[in-house]
């Protein structure tokens, strides 16, 4: 394989793994917020046990979270050094400005939220957690007016030809406010948000199959499903606010979602499907028009198909971009109508006894993180072959100075690395949630009572 | 060229990147230098307490490495593109290193078993050390120049980074560390522990000022472009003399008990070190030792002057700010460690 595919495959793998991550410190952030919120306000122990288990929780995602996010920041450098070139300017000051005004927030006061609950004050610790939960928002605006602008460029002009071009600032606000990072932001935002609903929907849905912790099993559930309804259904407006600002300003990527190649042929909307390549053609469940329907209001007018872009400036993988599309859409109806029922069932009292929902509930979690994975990856692989839209090609972007040899020593190290992670992520979260949101004092004496039949402990 | 206060805008830039670089030296460098002695603590408590003294911190501490990196993308994407695409494999090294770090710290205590723990702190105290190394080799590295071809792209092989210059940067950068570490833990510990660290603290100190020293006198005989800028202004050997100062106050100031100005004292030794390379390197960014003429300097690697007042703007509401909240959990968690349910 060459530099070329190497250095895609370790970004998107990287960036992949990456993204695991961040939605769920973001959608935590905002639960911890209304937790803590409640326990100050009613001052009841169950919203101080479950603020304090979430916090730790919160801690173990979120120290992933940026031991593979620094790579992230440098590999644009590391693989990528032309684009680096190319794009600093712009790209950079979002950079710059995500770790001072983000970053920094988020990391600074996440050692009080963690450590300071015996230091601070608890109005001092609840402002500790609103600066953490800010942080992260700021955070996800920095990254995504910065990948924004490589989906819709603006505020910029072109300095120096062939290798020595690189784009410069114009005009900084309109470089944050490009067309189409408004949208992508709230997209996001929302993405992030459910992570976080779901992650403690599907624990306390455990919990409470599980008989243990209902005192607060139960009202964290509640909670989290207003979110996570609330967030279900807000994101179906966003999603539609984006597919929009994709058709107007990415036209190629909008016939790459939907496998759209004859701008003649009626545009037609899938809810499941495949992409022949070859033939151009797409069978599966469709609705007739709805294409046309959904970003125009009829059913009859013409969508710009991918056969209208020159063969070297549309994604060649049509088919993978539909899938991914299509999985993000169908997870986000999944999470539409499994709210919904549960709101219903709530207002019917029925909703810790249906136990089958609570059981959709455990395994909901995977929802939103596959929505999220599958959303970046149409809307990355949508932006191919350009790396800049309309500017800059992934294939002259790389870094010429780096072997292929040595971009397949680093991916599979970050392959090793991060599987390695994964599993002791997934084993130490899945021992927190054993453990439960009882307090410290109860399982120490526990610990207490195990250190006495086991003699190393005893050290 | 646009100024600010009769200095240009790539040149405040370069302070202000040189500023983020030396916050993150001084502040990160205790965490490491705690790291990289973490095996010579025998005791399981006496480890806990290491790691607890650091815990609240050090990822604020990593978060200067971040800004470093946007810094130097966003100010200088030429020097941004070529450093990190030159430094390939030792800077992902670097990064395992930071990986391993981080997950070493939180996975630790998650677990009772002795193997377990026992495992992390190897894993913890060689993360540490690669760390330090790698990053020291990689600035010697920049000090000392590497072959750069017409575009500004690094044109040699993995061999050119071992020159016997970049070593001894490496090792004196690790010898630093664990001076800072061990310095920092003294303020940080009581009793026994106490008194281990405070025999470390002065061989550690004892370890640096050889390694530099010997560093110094190889620069000043074998290397003449980081030497120069000092035999042509006499009035620059302040800087060596204060940091000479700084540095014979470290152990004064351990003999006496008072750690925190030792603390200081070893942070300052750490400022001026990185001042003294910054004055020997300027106007260069990275020097090329194959033929000057393609070197990345502040003014051919920069972005554009619309960009650096963004940045300088930038820069200007964000220190404070960071500045004030980093005072404040450090506030916070001042004083002698103490561990609670919610340590590591």
């Amino acid at each position: 394989m060459d530099v070329e595919v190497l250095s895609r495959i370790q970004f998107a793998f990287t960036v992949a793994f990456h993204y695991i991550y961040p939605p769920l410190s973001i959608g935590l952030g905002l639960l911890l917020v209304i937790m803590e919120g409640m326990y100050l306000k009613t001052g009841r122990k169950i919203y101080e046990d479950a603020t304090r288990f979430w916090i730790k929780i919160f801690a173990l995602i979120f120290g992933i979270g940026v031991a593979t996010g620094i790579i992230m920041e440098f590999e644009f450098g590391t693989n990528w050094a032309t684009y680096s070139k190319y794009v600093g300017d712009i790209f950079g000051s979002a950079l710059a400005a995500e770790g001072i005004f983000a970053f920094a927030l988020e990391s600074g006061f996440l050692g009080i939220l963690i450590f300071g609950w015996n230091r601070v004050s608890s109005k001092v610790h609840f402002f500790s957690t609103i600066m953490v939960f800010f942080g992260s928002l700021f955070s996800a605006i920095w990254i995504v007016v910065a990948n924004s602008w490589q989906q819709t460029p603006a505020g910029y002009h072109i300095v120096g030809e062939g290798m020595n071009a690189r784009a410069e600032i114009t005009d900084f606000w309109a470089m944050v406010f490009n067309p189409s990072s408004v949208d992508r932001l709230t997209h996001v935002w929302i993405g992030a948000f459910l992570s976080g609903a779901f992650l403690v929907l599907s624990v306390n849905a455990y919990y409470i199959l599980r008989k243990r912790h209902l005192e607060i099993a139960r009202p964290s559930f509640k909670l989290a499903l207003i979110v996570a309804t609330a967030c279900s259904l807000l994101q179906l407006v966003a999603g539609h606010h984006s597919a929009d600002g994709v058709a107007k300003n990415q036209p190629a990527k909008l016939a790459a979602l939907e496998g759209h190649y004859d701008t003649l042929a009626r545009a037609d909307m899938f809810l499941l499907g495949y992409v022949n390549n070859k033939t151009q053609e797409v069978r599966g469940l469709k609705i007739p028009g709805g294409l046309s329907l959904l970003l125009y209001g009829n059913f009859h007018e013409p969508v710009k198909g991918l056969n209208a872009f020159p063969a070297d400036e549309r994604p060649k993988q049509i088919n993978a971009i539909f899938q991914v599309y299509h999985i993000m859409v169908a997870c986000g109806i999944a999470m539409i109508a499994l709210t919904l029922f549960a709101v219903w069932q709530w207002r019917r009292n029925r909703l810790f006894e249906t136990k089958w929902l609570l059981w959709l509930f455990v395994f909901s979690v995977l929802l939103p993180q596959i929505a999220n994975q599958a959303g970046w990856f149409a809307a990355e692989m949508g932006r191919q072959p350009w790396v800049v839209y309309g500017l800059l090609k992934t294939s002259d972007a790389l870094s010429k100075t780096v072997t292929a040899n040595q971009v397949l020593f680093s991916l599979i190290m970050f392959t090793i690395v991060y599987l390695l992670l994964l599993v002791l992520f997934l084993y130490l979260l899945n021992r927190k949630i054993k453990h439960g949101p009882v307090s410290d004092h109860v399982q120490e004496e526990l610990e207490e009572s195990s250190k006495r039949n086991n003699p190393i402990m005893q050290q | 060229m646009e100024t600010f206060l009769g200095l240009d805008y790539n040149v405040w830039w370069f302070l202000v990147f040189g500023g983020v670089i030396s916050g993150y030296a001084i502040l990160d460098g205790f965490d490491l230098g705690a790291g990289a002695l973490h095996l010579l603590l025998k005791k399981e408590q006496s480890r806990r307490i290491a790691m607890n003294a650091i815990g609240p911190v050090w990822d604020g501490n990593e978060v200067w490495l971040v800004i470093g990196g946007g810094a130097l993308f966003a100010g200088f994407p030429v020097a941004y593109a070529a450093i990190f695409s030159a430094f390939y494999v030792p800077f992902m090294i670097f990064m395992m290193g930071l990986i391993f770090r981080a997950v070493a710290i939180e996975f630790r205590s998650k677990e009772p078993m002795l193997w377990w723990r026992k495992t992390w702190d190897v894993v913890y105290n060689i993360a540490c050390i690669v760390i330090a190394l790698s990053l020291g080799l990689m600035l010697g590295n920049v000090a000392y120049g590497i072959p750069l071809n017409a575009d500004k792209e690094f044109a040699g092989n993995w061999m050119s980074f071992f020159h016997p210059f970049p070593i001894m940067v490496a090792i004196t950068t690790l010898a630093l560390f664990l001076m800072h570490g061990a310095i920092y833990l003294t303020m940080r510990t009581e009793n026994r522990l106490y008194t281990k660290m405070h025999l470390l603290a002065n061989n550690f100190t004892v370890f640096f000022v050889l390694s530099f020293v010997i560093t110094t006198l190889y620069t000043l005989l074998y290397i003449p472009h980081l030497s120069d800028q000092f035999k042509q202004s006499p009035g620059l050997f302040l800087l060596p003399v204060l940091m000479i100062l700084a540095i014979a106050n470290i152990p004064r100031q351990i003999k006496k008990g008072m750690y925190r100005y030792a603390f200081l004292s070893s942070a300052i030794t750490i400022a001026l070190l990185l001042i003294m390379v910054a004055v020997e390197i300027f106007p260069y960014l990275l020097y090329a030792s194959n033929n000057i003429d393609n070197s990345i300097t502040i003014h051919n690697a920069a972005a554009s002057a619309k960009t650096m007042k963004i940045l300088l703007i930038i820069a200007l509401i964000g220190t404070p700010l960071v500045a004030m909240y980093t005072a404040f959990v450090f506030w916070t968690f001042k004083g002698k460690v103490k561990l609670d349910d919610m340590s590591y």
